[in-house]
């Protein structure tokens, strides 16, 4: 059995951040990781971050990752991190359960846990979407922007929101052509200076579209899309069709919540946070007293919020146990400060109601 | 609308620009930041105080056009590459207009590329005068074009050649 004061489940900006603030608080961590590096989804992200200075806006997604990794260094003494480790269970003794390297199991005892597990992309039901050349966002991203590989020549992108934009634009900067983003919804669900961004390419925007078929014997060649009205019913007549090899789904992320929901935490679903999500308090403390959560498991967001709150539950789970940080205080006020902060515009009015759904004073 | 196309209106894009006064005068910013998004790189990197969001930083940017001075370092970090810079002090023909073009290959100086406005349209052929891509600017390079006045509200883009 390992023993530690904390452990964090996920290495993602919510995971590495928590891992920081908790070793600055003089807690021992165990970061457990289920991939063979650090950084979650941050290592594929080529474009500069929005936000303030505080969430290294205007720093690429990529390069934060390497100043996250590069200040989980600075606590090597107190950070012990285990990549290619997979949790399967949280048991009610406070026992955690983990595979390494697929035939490797052990059993680990922390005093607290964080639970950072991120989340998944859905998918979107249509005639033929399991043909090769339908991607979700997160694996064009990864073949592009992690190996290098061209997803194929010519995309549809399903989806206008951040990361449908964002995905659009990096496949052009790979040299793949884009032939346009649709979106089932009556406006782009994005920031709009990434719309115009993509749209000055000359890629057009289909609002109140969505994909009725995809066509092709071995591989996708065609994607037939066609038009929705005000009650979101598809209109007959109203097909366009695109030849392309390429069908990027970016409809949206759920919760990575199993381990929350195994561990008896109170659970909610909460549609503005995109799935089931844990009942926590101010600190992203759950309904179990030692486990605390942050980043897209305990509500989909941006990965700047993700980030703050991962500070924000490293330091509170550390106090928790015992390791409080002298200035405590001050520092639980200003990362409070900065997801308001991140929060208070019209974009994110639904995450404003989301957290309202999901706080337990 | 821009919010079903991603192109701004002509009352939008007039509603940020600077008047022709102020342009011919000299290089100046265009702030095309029309939604309020969690964002303010553009006030925090301007060394002249010439942007002001303030506490809240969900508000849009307010460009004071005495103070800037079209220096283009808000240009490469701006996450939205919203922000242009308009010059119409080097001739009456023509306006230098500089935006962050993140594409390879990049053009050369005295290169003649197509132009394009809001929508990816091609306006007219477009000659560079300068392409900038400092290590300062972390991989947003700034490229400038002299563009017939006519297209001033125009052109927001060029298309090379090579790329798709």
């Amino acid at each position: 059995m390992i023993q530690t004061q904390l452990a964090i489940i996920g290495g993602g900006p919510a995971g590495l951040c928590a891992a920081i603030s908790a070793a600055e608080s003089g807690s021992k961590v165990l970061l457990i990781e289920r991939n063979d590096t650090l950084g979650g989804q941050l290592v594929k992200q080529t474009h500069m971050f929005f936000g303030s200075e505080k969430q290294y806006a205007s720093t690429r997604g990529i390069d934060i990752a390497k100043i996250l990794l590069d200040k989980l260094e600075e606590h090597k003494d107190n950070i012990t991190i285990m990549k290619d480790t997979t949790v399967l269970g949280i048991y009610e003794d406070g026992v955690i359960t983990a595979m390494r390297d697929e035939d490797k199991y052990m059993k680990i005892k922390p005093e607290a846990l964080i639970v950072a597990t991120g989340a998944s992309e859905k998918f979107l039901a249509f005639p033929n979407n399991d043909l090769p050349g339908i991607y979700g966002a997160g694996a064009v991203q990864t073949l592009m922007n992690v190996h290098g590989v061209k997803p194929g020549n010519k995309v549809l992108m399903v989806g206008a929101g951040n990361i449908g934009l964002i995905v659009s634009y990096q496949l052009m900067q790979a040299g793949v052509k884009v032939e346009a983003i649709i979106d089932a919804a009556p406006k782009i669900g994005g920031y709009l200076v990434h719309a115009s961004k993509i749209r000055r390419m000359g890629v057009p925007i289909y609002t109140s579209y969505t994909v009725k078929e995809a066509i092709g014997s071995d591989a996708l060649e065609k994607a037939i899309i066609w038009k929705l009205d005000e009650a979101w019913k598809p209109i007959a007549g109203s097909e366009i069709s695109f030849d392309v090899d390429v069908m990027c789904v970016s409809v949206g992320l759920t919760p990575l919540n199993e381990l929350l929901v195994m561990s008896g935490c109170e659970m909610q679903y909460i549609p503005e946070l995109s799935g089931i999500v844990p009942m926590r308090n101010e600190n992203y403390q759950t309904t179990v007293p030692h486990i605390f959560t942050a980043g897209d498991s305990c509500g989909v967001e941006e990965a700047s919020s993700a980030m703050v709150e991962g500070y924000l539950a490293g330091l509170c789970a550390s106090d928790h146990i015992g390791n409080r940080h002298p200035m405590y205080e001050e520092k639980k006020a200003d990362f409070i400060n900065q997801l308001e902060g991140l929060r208070s515009g019209p974009e994110a009015a639904h995450i404003r109601s989301g957290v309202e759904k999901s706080l337990r004073r | 609308m821009i919010e079903k196309t991603g192109i701004p209106s002509r009352e939008q894009v007039m509603d940020v620009f600077p008047d022709v006064e102020r342009i011919n005068k000299g290089p100046v910013a265009v702030i095309e930041c029309y939604k309020e998004i969690p964002c303010n790189p553009c006030t925090t990197s301007c060394k002249f105080n010439a942007i002001y969001i303030g506490d809240d930083i969900n508000k849009r940017p307010d460009l004071s056009e005495e103070k800037c001075i079209g220096c283009g370092v808000c240009l490469s970090k701006c996450p939205g590459l919203a922000i242009m810079v308009v010059d119409g002090s080097k001739s009456s023909e023509t306006v230098d207009i500089t935006i962050p073009y993140e594409f390879l290959p990049l053009p050369k100086p005295g290169e003649i590329v197509d132009g394009l406005d809001r929508s990816g349209a091609f306006i007219a052929k477009v000659k560079i005068i300068k392409v900038l891509n400092p290590k300062s600017y972390d991989r947003t390079p700034l490229v400038t074009a002299s563009v017939d006045r006519k297209y001033l509200y125009d052109f927001r883009n060029i298309r090379l050649e090579e790329t798709l």
